[in-house]
């Protein structure tokens, strides 16, 4: 009796076959509108700062060099792939890609660092002089700013001129001490 | 007889890993696709990976969410309850370099502030192929696509004299228009 029940179970078993994805052997399109690693291009980013500004994670981050030169680093491993740099970035240079295969030994794998070429504007000796409402808005918008990127620090410091003192002050800033860490 | 059969086995099962699956401080979505990748739609019992229920037990740590102030010395001693050749794996942004609390104040920070992690998973949450194709990247079924990218507008150091030549340069035009 019990042999029947076998074949009953194999019988059943068969009939809806193999649901198992064969996945790192055959791969499948992601969903629509998935969002995976933010890709920059750097022919169309402008060095406006926006998507340092309103990353939750932080993990964008901007450092000014010289008058002509701006890093930013996208340093990927806490990005939590909101696509909220992508939305906002108004020259579309932030694609959020399907790419979602990141899986590295490292923390620097997953960096994406642009070197951006700045002009200086005759009238406010910036590119960007948004229309500014509060000093809270000013400090985002406006003038240089100077992450560290060496600890991957975030300093929300700018000032209206390069100043060379403020950046070798700001080379030397950590993170407080935590528990730990 | 039995080493006949253990050569058979090592040969039959190349680097049977067991997890354990440990929870940091996680917000439960990285856990549900950890759960997730053990169902029978992604099945990764077809590389031989399991799931225990004791770090005694296991070779890999699955570690998913920042880590706290409460569980840091937690997470410590379940990691040093594994036997020797062990590896963590940082599941989720939070356990890849602290998700989005880096900052906050009850955080020690990622995975790596407790434990040395040796595969960084990132997502919020990872897919569940992502976190396969983490495992298959460990066990070398598959080559690493991720790699640091570095791009530049301009050469630089920029030739000030080639600059300010190629602005005379420029501004003829100015002075025939002048002329």
């Amino acid at each position: 009796m019990w042999l029947t029940s076998k074949f009953k179970q194999i019988v059943l078993a068969l009939k809806p076959g193999t649901v198992t994805l064969k996945y790192p052997f055959e791969t499948r399109p992601v969903p629509k509108d998935f969002r995976g690693r933010p890709v920059w291009d750097h022919t169309k980013c402008i060095g406006c700062g926006g998507c340092a500004n309103h990353c939750p994670a932080r993990t964008i981050l901007l450092r000014d060099l010289c008058q002509e030169v701006r890093v930013l680093i996208y340093d990927g491993a806490k990005c939590t792939y909101c696509g909220r740099c992508a939305e906002l970035c108004p020259e579309k240079a932030i694609v959020m890609s399907p790419e979602f295969e990141l899986a590295a030994p490292r923390r620097e794998d997953f960096s994406q660092t642009l070197e951006l070429f700045m002009l200086t504007c005759n009238r406010c000796g910036r590119c960007f002089d948004m229309e500014i409402k509060n000093a809270i808005d000013k400090l985002d918008l406006r003038g240089y700013r100077y992450d560290n990127i060496e600890t991957r620090t975030v300093l929300r410091r700018t000032t209206d001129r390069m100043e060379p003192a403020v950046l070798d002050e700001t080379e030397a800033a950590r993170r407080p001490e935590r528990i730990g860490g | 007889m039995p080493g006949i059969l253990a050569k058979a086995a090592a040969k039959a099962f190349p680097k049977s890993l067991w997890l354990y699956h440990c929870n940091s401080g996680a917000c439960n979505g990285c856990d549900i696709e950890i759960l997730n990748v053990l169902t029978p739609y992604y099945d990764v019992e077809r590389f031989g990976l399991k799931l225990v229920g004791s770090p005694r037990h296991a070779d890999v740590m699955l570690l998913s969410g920042a880590v706290t102030r409460p569980t840091l010395p937690l997470v410590k001693r379940a990691y040093e309850a594994m036997p020797a050749p062990k590896l963590v794996f940082g599941i989720g942004s939070c356990a890849a370099g602290g998700g989005c609390w880096f900052d906050t104040y009850n955080v020690a920070g990622g995975g790596a502030t407790a434990v040395p992690v040796d595969y960084l998973i990132p997502g919020c949450p990872p897919r569940p192929e992502a976190i396969i194709y983490g495992v298959a990247l460990a066990l070398g079924l598959v080559p690493q696509k991720a790699a640091p990218v570095e791009l530049k507008q301009v050469e630089f150091p920029i030739d000030a004299y080639l600059r300010n030549k190629a602005w005379e340069e420029r501004n003829v035009i100015y002075k025939l228009i002048k002329d």
